[in-house]
């Protein structure tokens, strides 16, 4: 896609997820009292309500729960079609991750595949794209 | 429950549905109040509440340029109760939220309204500004860098779900759209009034898999007023007064790809549990479809067939069409009739137990049960609607 993608505005709750590709690690906040992985990232455990929660590493690795090929140009330079993707994660049940699905034709994604994280860098947010694994 | 206590709709009103009026949202909102009143045969100095769904948006005012202050201010209505917000069960459930202010006395009669300028908006950027999408924070950051800009994205992946786990089918979920444009020409008001044939729908170009164009509803400047009044004041309103005899709304996670289902399963299930009536005996079902793909979703999650068997209980069309056993949003839903945004289903849904919808009217002899749903991503909301 040649259009430039739309960057979230980084803040406290956020950073961790959206600057760990710089040192290739995808983080996902999680609770250290009961170890429920919270996504969106926040300062509480929506399970148990602890406080005592940080962003951990997982494996960077996913299934591809669902998907769609967007084929509408939502504005004039995109470039289409691209995958749009609902990663379920390695090691952290029951978070997704909305994502793009690279380096493959559109038309080859499937529900199942496994996949990858792979790191994009726009200015100062690495965002955590997914190729298949072969 | 004594009847005093019950919450009924009883005048409904609309404006006329267009792309890129002149008229604007304030007027038509007017123009669908009046019409409303006139129904009723209320005066605007009977109605003492005012609800809205999603209030007045600044930052992009064509989704929803009234909200409830101004309509109060412009009409000289004098307010002992009114809300006007977004966070809610979607749009209907400002309706439920009216329903509740007047059984529980706070209000009388309550306009409640949603006013629409989409397509106005995109004509006049510089009086409607789109917002910016420099840096974007909430829900939007989860989706938007990946370019999953429209909830068409968002809502592709329940569907493509439904296609790979339960077998869905193009020919099946056509269904919504022929159904909607079929009825859609028997409506005069409606945007779009010419029907659209299979051949039409599976050649149309994808918008994001498996929703094609025809999947999604259209931009359009509108305005529908639902009157909401109190058991205690229905014997000053002189049209037949339709009971919400049950309602239900709920949110699932609010970042919509967090979410297993979509809220559409746990609002149905809530539904039945507050009332006598079944499935069975509802005569037609107005069902939100700003992507067809939720209409089906309804028939599902309400029980009319089980989860996963959506695409097989409508294939064919005749099950919903308007001489079928469950005859599915007579006045063309939002596919065919424009982007009401939610509150054009509780006005058919009314309309048909009146017996009002002319060339559209349902076949049934006598319909007394209707069920007019909003929402069906994150949240959503279902009315049970019965003429007594
Ligand atoms: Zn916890």
């Amino acid at each position: 896609m040649t259009a430039p993608r739309p960057l979230p505005r980084l803040d406290a709750d956020n950073r961790p997820f959206w600057t760990g590709g710089e040192v290739g690690e995808l983080r996902i906040m999680r609770c250290r009292d009961c170890g429920t992985f919270l996504h969106p990232p926040r300062p509480v455990c929506r399970h148990c309500l602890s406080e005592n929660v940080g962003p951990e590493v997982v494996p960077g690795t996913g299934v591809v729960d669902t998907y769609t090929v967007n084929y509408q140009k939502w504005h004039p330079a995109m470039d289409v079609p691209f995958v749009i993707a609902r990663v379920a994660l390695d090691g952290a049940p029951g978070v997704y991750l909305t994502t793009n699905i690279v380096g493959c034709p559109a038309e080859s994604v499937d529900v199942g595949d496994r996949v990858r994280v792979r790191f994009e860098q726009h200015e100062d947010v690495w965002l955590p794209l997914f190729e298949k694994i072969a | 429950m004594s009847l005093s206590n019950e919450a009924y709709i009883t005048g409904v009103g609309q404006s006329q549905i267009g792309v890129k009026l002149a008229r604007s949202p304030l007027l038509l909102t007017v123009d669908a109040v009046k019409e409303a009143l006139d129904e009723a045969g209320l005066s605007i100095g009977q109605i003492d509440g005012v609800s809205t769904y999603p209030g007045r948006v600044a930052q992009m005012l064509g989704f929803s340029p009234i909200g409830a202050d101004e309509l109060i201010d412009a009409l000289g209505i004098r307010a002992t109760w009114y809300a006007g917000g977004g966070e809610i069960s979607s749009q209907l459930g400002a309706v439920v939220a009216a329903a509740t202010a007047v059984r529980a006395g706070l209000a009388r009669h309550v306009i409640c309204f949603r006013t629409v300028y989409e397509a106005a908006a995109l004509s006049r950027p510089d009086e409607f500004p789109m917002p910016r999408r420099d840096r974007v924070d909430g829900f939007s950051q989860w989706t938007a860098p990946f370019n999953a800009l429209s909830a068409a994205n968002w809502t592709a992946q329940y569907a493509m779900r439904h296609v790979k786990k339960y077998g869905l089918k193009r020919e099946q979920l056509a269904q919504i759209a022929l159904t909607d444009r079929a009825h859609a020409a028997l409506n005069p008001r409606a945007l779009v009034r010419e029907p659209l044939s299979m051949d039409e729908y599976l050649a149309a170009r994808m918008i994001s898999s498996p929703l094609c164009l025809y999947d999604c509803d259209r931009f359009t400047d509108a305005s529908t007023v639902l009157i909401v009044s109190a058991g205690t004041a229905v014997n000053e309103v002189r049209c037949t007064p339709i009971r919400i005899a049950a309602m239900a709304g709920t949110v699932e996670r609010h970042s919509w790809d967090q979410a297993e289902w979509t809220a559409s399963y746990a609002t149905g299930r809530d539904l039945w549990t507050r009332t006598d009536y079944r499935p069975k005996d509802v005569d037609t079902v107005q069902f939100y479809d700003g992507f067809a793909f939720y209409a089906l979703t309804w028939f599902e999650a309400l029980g009319f067939c089980g989860i996963g068997e959506g695409g097989q209980f409508i294939e064919g069309g005749r099950r919903i069409a308007l001489d079928g056993e469950l005859p599915l949003n007579t006045f063309g839903g939002q596919i065919g009739a424009g982007r009401l945004h939610g509150f054009g289903f509780a006005h058919e849904a009314v309309t048909q137990l009146r017996g009002k919808g002319g060339a559209r009217q349902i076949k049934k002899a006598d319909p007394r049960l209707a069920i007019a749903t909003s929402g069906g991503g994150p949240l959503a909301t279902a009315l049970l609607l019965a003429r007594d």
